[in-house]
């Protein structure tokens, strides 16, 4: 669309503020009528878009440490303006927005091949070993503005696109084609009761992320707080999901770093 | 098909035992014309079944809880067709109307048509939603913001819908028994031949559309001179800003401006 600057929505959760409660998760799960088994202790087939992982610091009962780290889907740019998943993906299913800076996921469109699994570092992307079955009556609860997957497709965190359809629905009738920073949010974001997680523009300087991550665009978008980090920086993988901690081995824990390397911001 | 295939042979024998001399001299000839008569049976039988049997199989076919009288009832409103089928707050559009919008003005019934009198009796006294049977519903996949349409490209109803609020009759909503789609998103036409802007409504319709909006927006925007040189850039520099691209794979938005 002319005369409108491109958006890059994007992610900062804060480490220090993250409970590890979950509510995430099941926010997600519900809002995007992800399908689920009577018994889910096999993580390598049950579906978490948003997925609370937990990190030590290994050491010995005085010093031990956790922390508790939420991984949606990172919506990686990338070096040359996309994610990894989309430069392998043989169907067309996902793509790269531009004007969002979200990666899409198409299912009727995949066909299953899995080579976006295999490409994303961060394991954001499910595939549907089964069609979903829902207990009885819950199909009357599912929403409607997600399609439900069938077997077969991969899915993955789509940052809640829905909710950005329909928030440009009320603008177009209201004759607006900008939308405010509240109007488009994730359920994880409203559903985090420590506040963690905050969703917005980068690129909209008016936005919250943007005021706290102050991401670099000299250095793809490599934050300049730098209480700020991201997952595997050194991929190159240019995320949009960032993460905050004041605890040093926390920040070094989201990179493999050598032992003797230094704090591993690299800046 | 086999059934006809026999029937031709019967056919080429039965020629062959009228005229028993004449096919000798002429045997050749006779065998030729039979081999011509059995592919053109076989290409008409095979037509019949793809275009009218076919159809029929794949489609199965249901009656509207209410025969509905569209043009009787736009008469009578003052808005036309955002009467009844209007936008909510929120953005989204309301599509069938539910049972308190017709309440308003169907409390009783207000004429002798047994159809109105069955709608009062079954569902406005009862209190039930009357089960619509929706033509224009697309699959669970997409996403239409008719917002965007109606409300920014200002499109009319008829661009898509046709002319339905001419109709005094609720036609049969036909139902694809493979996919559970209406028959209206495929069209009435089985081989896919449209006529009319709301005869399909596949992607391809919906692409079709967008392909000449965008094409005509260039060429609004753009001098002969202006647009030539702009293209030529697209081309040499396809990821340049003036290539108007909005995804890296499709150009399209990544899909998601129709999916969900």
């Amino acid at each position: 669309m002319k005369n409108e600057q491109a958006k890059k929505y994007g992610m900062v959760i804060d480490l220090d503020k993250c409970t590890g409660c979950g509510a995430c998760m099941v926010a997600c799960m519900a809002e995007n009528n992800v399908p689920f088994k009577k018994d889910e202790t096999n993580k390598l087939d049950s579906i978490t878009w948003m997925r609370v992982f937990q990190l030590t610091n290994g050491k010995s009962f005085p010093e031990t440490d956790i922390c508790y780290i939420p991984r949606p889907c990172m919506h990686c740019e990338g070096e040359h303006g996309h994610s990894p998943c989309v430069s392998v993906c043989p169907a067309t299913a996902t793509d790269y927005s531009q004007q969002t800076g979200i990666v899409s996921q198409i299912y009727t469109r995949c066909f299953g091949c899995r080579y976006c699994m295999a490409a994303c570092p961060y394991h954001a992307r499910y595939f549907n070993w089964w069609d979903p079955v829902w207990p009885n009556g819950m199909e009357k609860y599912l929403n409607p503005n997600v399609s439900p997957r069938m077997r077969g497709v991969v899915e993955k965190c789509s940052f809640c696109f829905h909710r950005y359809q329909r928030a440009m629905e009320k603008a177009f009738l209201e004759g607006r084609r900008e939308l405010e920073e509240e109007e488009y949010q994730t359920a994880c974001t409203q559903a985090c009761p420590a506040g963690a997680i905050v969703f917005g523009d980068l690129n909209n300087e008016k936005h919250k992320i943007h005021q706290i991550v102050n991401p670099d665009p000299a250095h793809r978008g490599r934050p300049k707080n730098p209480k700020a980090f991201r997952l595997l920086e050194r991929l190159g993988t240019n995320p949009k999901v960032y993460y905050l901690s004041s605890r040093e081995w926390v920040r070094r824990a989201g990179d493999n770093y050598l032992p003797h390397e230094g704090s591993g911001k690299g800046h | 098909m086999s059934t006809n295939d026999d029937k031709a042979k019967e056919k080429a024998v039965a020629e062959t035992e009228n005229h028993p001399g004449h096919s000798e001299d002429k045997k050749g000839k006779g065998s030729g014309g039979s081999i011509l008569l059995f592919f053109l049976v076989g290409i008409i039988a095979s037509l019949l079944v793809g275009w009218v049997v076919f159809p029929k199989l794949l489609y199965s076919q249901k009656k509207q809880p209410i025969n509905f009288n569209h043009a009787f009832h736009v008469e009578t409103v003052d808005e036309g067709c955002a009467s009844c089928h209007f936008f909510r707050e929120d953005g989204s559009f309301s599509g069938v109307p539910k049972l308190a919008q017709c309440t308003g003005c169907h409390e009783e019934a207000q004429g002798e048509d047994p159809e109105e009198i069955k709608f009062v009796t079954q569902y406005v006294e009862k209190g039930r939603e009357v089960p619509w049977l929706v033509c224009s519903r697309q699959p669970n996949c997409v996403f239409f913001s008719h917002a965007a349409h109606v409300e920014l490209a200002k499109m009319e109803c008829v661009t898509c819908h046709g002319p339905i609020g001419e109709s005094t009759h609720s036609k049969i909503y036909e139902e694809n028994r493979i996919t559970g789609v209406s028959r209206d998103i495929w069209g009435r036409n089985i081989a896919g031949i449209k006529r009319n802007s709301w005869d399909r409504m596949k992607m391809e319709d919906c692409a079709e559309c967008h392909a000449e909006a965008a094409a005509k927006e260039v060429s609004e925007l753009e001098g002969p001179m202006e647009g030539f040189f702009n293209n030529a850039v697209k081309i040499a520099f396809p990821k340049s800003l003036s290539g108007r691209k909005t995804s890296v794979q499709t150009q399209n938005e990544a899909c998601f401006v129709c999916h969900k």
